[in-house]
């Protein structure tokens, strides 16, 4: 079992602009580590190339082969003519209804289960699309500022609900709010200690 | 989408009226023969086995037509929407097919081929550049973000297919389907009056029109119209009772 990830001198450009350069990072397995910057300085792109979604322009990524992801973007990046319920299950067909129900409530979000997310409130789809993460079977889980747009009670009842979830799991936690990072007990690094330059 | 309600009965009575008032006017049936002659011819014709033959004739073969260019346009559009010297290659090729005159393409298909089934081609041609222009857009619009995402948690691509990009791609094809439709049944039954093959009904509106039998002519145009409804109602209806099964998920 491999039990660490390892980034090495990992660079990515967008034409001639240095995104990052020459980045070194281990994040080990079962840990929740946070990634600090301010915004635009590269964090989603790091986490797009972790994902796969992105390919960096020199260095290596290791440990992560034949990984099970999850993850919670940026944007919900929901299926509008789908429901909250089908969502979950849209990625995780196993899941039964009782289940997603049961989990739904935990946040809040036990009226609106058979409601098209299209009608849903901004605070209510970023739960759904947190709980369609947590509730699939995944390896490594990417956290993309993961709290933006909810309230103060409701962000509390969720970061309450995101680290039972996660405790013992390997997450990679991005945003750039300190308070969130320390609230969910992650080990914090700043994107420009990582990287060589910016 | 809802075509509902558009078409009233008072509406259709008031323009009937009209007819039988502009063919009492002008008092000649060659002209213009009034509504309930049409009816009669028309009852008529459908006591006759020539007429069903007939009927059948056109309606396989513009159904056939219809039906390879939505297969073929279908197809032809995912292959596009992934490597682009496809596309590339048939741009001009379905732009041509759009341009053409459909005389055009009826004239060069008799020189070509023999016009029994000259009406399968037609409608084809005529389809498939609209299946495959809106199926393409269908594709184009699917929301890339939805795409990663899938890509992230590892969707089969079975169900992103079915519930990601299907549901982008129907609605274009429900409307690519509603104009097609018409228009594959103008066009064929066009060919079918200039090729004459025997035994279709563009046959027998051309030979009304020889004899000058305008009683035929207006019924035989009658049954066009109707045919091309009834198809087009009963296809548009399989396609909306596809979505509404594509949204139910499994």
């Amino acid at each position: 079992m491999i039990d660490q990830i390892c980034v090495s001198k990992l660079t990515k450009l967008y034409d001639s602009k240095v995104v990052f350069q020459d980045m070194d990072m281990t994040i080990p397995t079962g840990e929740t580590i946070c990634i600090m910057a301010p915004s635009g300085a590269g964090k989603t792109t790091l986490l797009r190339i972790l994902m796969g979604l992105e390919q960096a322009d020199s260095g290596s990524i290791t440990g992560v082969e034949g990984m099970r992801f999850s993850a919670v973007f940026q944007e919900e990046r929901l299926c509008e003519n789908m429901t909250a319920v089908e969502n979950i299950r849209l990625v995780t067909p196993s899941l039964r209804g009782p289940i997603i129900t049961k989990e739904m409530s935990r946040l809040g979000l036990e009226t609106c289960c058979n409601q098209p997310v299209s009608e849903l409130s901004g605070g209510m789809r970023r739960r759904v699309s947190i709980l369609r993460a947590l509730l699939a079977a995944y390896d490594m889980l990417f956290l993309d500022e993961p709290f933006k747009g909810l309230d103060d009670v409701i962000k509390r009842q969720v970061m309450a609900y995101v680290q039972e979830k996660t405790k013992g799991k390997t997450v990679l936690f991005v945003t750039h709010d300190r308070k969130e990072a320390l609230s969910l007990g992650a080990k914090i690094f700043a994107l420009s200690e990582l990287s060589e330059k910016k | 989408m809802n075509q509902k309600h558009e078409i009233r009965i008072w509406a259709v009575l008031f323009w009937m009226m009209i007819w039988q008032f502009a063919s009492m006017w002008l008092d000649s049936d060659i002209l213009l023969v009034p509504p309930v002659s049409v009816v009669c011819r028309l009852g008529q014709l459908m006591l006759t086995a020539v007429f069903w033959r007939s009927v059948l004739f056109t309606l396989s073969r513009i159904a056939m037509g219809f039906s390879l260019a939505v297969v073929t346009g279908s197809v032809l559009a995912v292959l596009a929407s992934r490597i682009t010297r496809v596309k590339e290659l048939l741009a001009p090729l379905m732009l041509i097919v759009k341009s053409v005159p459909v005389a055009s393409f009826i004239i060069l298909a008799l020189i070509w081929f023999s016009s029994r089934n000259l009406s399968i081609l037609i409608s084809f041609l005529m389809v498939l550049p609209i299946i495959y222009t809106n199926v393409l857009c269908g594709i184009g619009s699917v929301d890339r973000q939805l795409i990663e995402m899938a890509q992230v948690f590892r969707i089969s691509q079975l169900r992103v297919i079915r519930y990601l990009y299907l549901p982008q791609i129907m609605p274009f094809f429900y409307s690519a389907c509603s104009v097609a439709l018409g228009l594959s049944w103008k066009a064929g039954v066009a060919a079918e009056v200039i090729g004459m093959p025997g035994g279709s009904v563009g046959e027998r509106l051309q030979q009304a029109k020889v004899y000058l039998d305008t009683p035929d002519l207006f019924a035989w145009t009658l049954v066009i119209a109707v045919a091309s409804l009834g198809f087009e109602k009963v296809v548009l209806f399989l396609i909306k009772r596809a979505m509404l099964l594509l949204q139910k998920m499994k």
